[in-house]
């Protein structure tokens, strides 16, 4: 069954629009890759489905959640789905988590709101999350602030915060354009582990096809504010229909090409 | 047999102690400032148990002498025990410094958190009101008052308490603002966080150091506020002694008891320079980013 459903969402600003009849659709288990460069519009179409786009930006178009449609709701309604129907994790795990509140808490914050949890079962949950998402001792890392967490560890906290309430759909917003190489790859894996584990449906959202590839089974591309491609990710891969997913699919072939000389070897 | 990794492990190890931690406490504002305060805290709160002679004890046949060992500090022309004035003015001044505070901090908070979590039209006129109120001298405002309400204790302190509560709405707002933009308020909001909950769990936590920095520089410029409104005689009406008023009249005499002019004076000088040191103080010793940028330079 669909949990998040966009019909012709479209997004301006002072009259100019930034993006422009978006439509798709997300239910449990789904995996949907969203691509596109910076600017494209991606994340403005990430915070409108949660509500939050900065004041001054207008909306149209519907944003369906279970069924209801949300958009122009008021923010009582949208509290209700946020962080319980639909969460979001973001790029930059260091400012996404407050300087001063153990990471603990954190997480228990979303389960204490929506869940009716007291402040010590809160935290005891808060400490499984922690577990889950591989946080070496659990309980020692609970009390830690964010500064004495690696950028790797912030953002599995990030996963377990938005995770914690067990939402339907996960917006994972650019999560590991901010890390290592290494680090990225283990936080791949650790979504790759949650999603299977939870039945959450995923939209994640980049501008690394290699990286959206692994992950989504279905790819939508975007390009100054329209979707210009939707299908599932072989297709596109193999018989992009745009120009412009054909250059991002040569371009991603020719980084790839370049950074494994090998396979340079075998092409000349 | 150490190696170089485990020698640097074992150094941040030895730098990262709750002693080190503490060490903050340690800075020289924080405890001259700390020291100059609590001798006058301590002046005052002796004074409700003991003090030379009471405050309305004169003694005509020693009027204008110099300190000795019946009057440590001299007498004024009336032959009040200038030490005794003093401690009591100290009273008054801790008294209405505290209680001014706590009034343009019970004003000025609610005020600057509304007018930064508010939207734009709220925010504007919040923040047109506190402009007035900041370019309104305080002075003036305790002439009008007192004009109206007679001169009183509580009039002095309402009057400096709203003049201070001006610039603690401002400062309020403008820190609440910042950690309005910051991405951890917007995940909370993603977490379906409202209004409210974000101001107590993330907005106050991430604001007190500077507003408790804040109330020290208020507590001083509230103490000369007080001394300012008693030297014009709109302060604490007699016969409850306050510093400005204490320097008011020994102004007449100043040619022949110099002393009388110096001690109030004195008074006021060092707790204002207190607070403000304290104030600068508790800065270093609190504000997040100060503190990071210290280990950093620590190692």
């Amino acid at each position: 069954m669909t949990v998040l459903e966009t019909t012709g969402l479209t997004i301006t600003l002072d009259g100019q629009p930034l993006v422009r009849d978006v439509s798709f659709g997300l239910a449990a288990r789904d995996r949907v890759g969203l691509i596109g460069e910076s600017g494209s519009g991606k994340s403005l179409t990430a915070l409108a489905l949660l509500g939050l786009l900065p004041p001054g930006m207008r909306t149209s178009g519907r944003i369906l959640i279970d069924g209801d449609d949300h958009l122009g709701a008021p923010d009582r309604q949208w509290r209700r789905v946020r962080g319980r129907t639909v969460s979001i994790v973001f790029q930059e795990p260091l400012t996404a988590l407050d300087p001063l509140m153990p990471v603990g808490r954190q997480i228990a914050g979303p389960l204490r709101l929506h869940q009716g949890l007291n402040r010590s079962d809160a935290e005891r949950r808060a400490i499984e999350w922690c577990d889950r998402v591989h946080l070496p001792d659990p309980a020692r890392l609970a009390r830690a602030l964010p500064h004495e967490l690696s950028g790797g560890q912030r953002q599995r906290v990030a996963l377990a915060m938005a995770l914690a309430c067990r939402p339907r759909v996960l917006i994972a917003d650019e999560p590991t354009t901010a890390l290592d190489v290494t680090v990225q790859a283990q936080i791949l894996t650790l979504l790759d582990e949650l999603i299977e584990e939870t039945g959450v449906g995923l939209l994640f959202i980049s501008h690394d096809l290699p990286v959206v590839a692994g992950l989504a089974r279905h790819l939508l591309v975007m390009r100054t504010g329209r979707l210009v491609e939707s299908g599932p990710v072989d297709d596109v891969l193999r018989r992009p229909r745009s120009d412009y997913a054909r250059q991002l699919v040569a371009s991603a072939a020719r980084v790839t090409r370049l950074a494994r000389p090998s396979v340079r070897r075998e092409d000349r | 047999m150490s190696t170089p990794l485990v020698e640097a492990v074992e150094t941040i190890e030895a730098l990262d102690t709750p002693a080190r931690r503490r060490r903050g406490w340690r800075s020289p504002s924080f405890v001259v400032g700390a020291a100059l305060l609590l001798a006058v805290l301590a002046l005052a709160l002796v004074s409700l148990v003991w003090s030379p002679y009471g405050p309305d004890h004169t003694d005509p046949a020693a009027r204008l002498a110099g300190p000795s060992v019946q009057h440590w500090a001299g007498t004024d022309r009336l032959g009040r025990d200038q030490f005794t004035q003093l401690m009591l003015g100290a009273r008054t001044a801790m008294w209405i410094g505290l209680a001014s505070v706590a009034v343009a901090f019970v004003i000025g908070v609610p005020l600057g958190l509304l007018a930064a979590a508010a939207g734009r039209f709220a925010e504007n006129a919040v923040v047109g009101v506190i402009d007035i109120v900041i370019a309104f001298p305080t002075l003036l405002l305790a002439m009008l008052l007192v004009t109206v309400y007679g001169a009183s204790t509580a009039v002095a302190i309402s009057a400096i308490g709203i003049g201070v509560s001006a610039e603690v709405a401002r400062l309020t707002r403008i820190s609440a603002s910042r950690v309005f933009t910051q991405d951890y308020v917007l995940a909370a909001r993603t977490c379906g966080t409202g209004p409210l909950m974000i101001l107590v769990r993330h907005v106050l936590p991430n604001i007190w150091h500077t507003l408790l920095v804040q109330a020290a520089l208020a507590f001083g410029i509230a103490v000369i506020a007080e001394a300012s409104l008693s030297y014009l005689g709109l302060g604490t009406p007699p016969p409850a002694p306050s510093w400005g008023r204490m320097l008011q009249e020994a102004q007449s005499t100043v040619s022949v008891a110099p002393w009388n002019v110096l001690l109030p004076g004195l008074a006021v000088a060092v707790t204002v320079v207190g607070v403000n040191l304290l104030g600068d103080g508790l800065r270093e010793v609190l504000d997040p980013q100060l503190r990071q940028e210290r280990q950093a330079a620590d190692r």
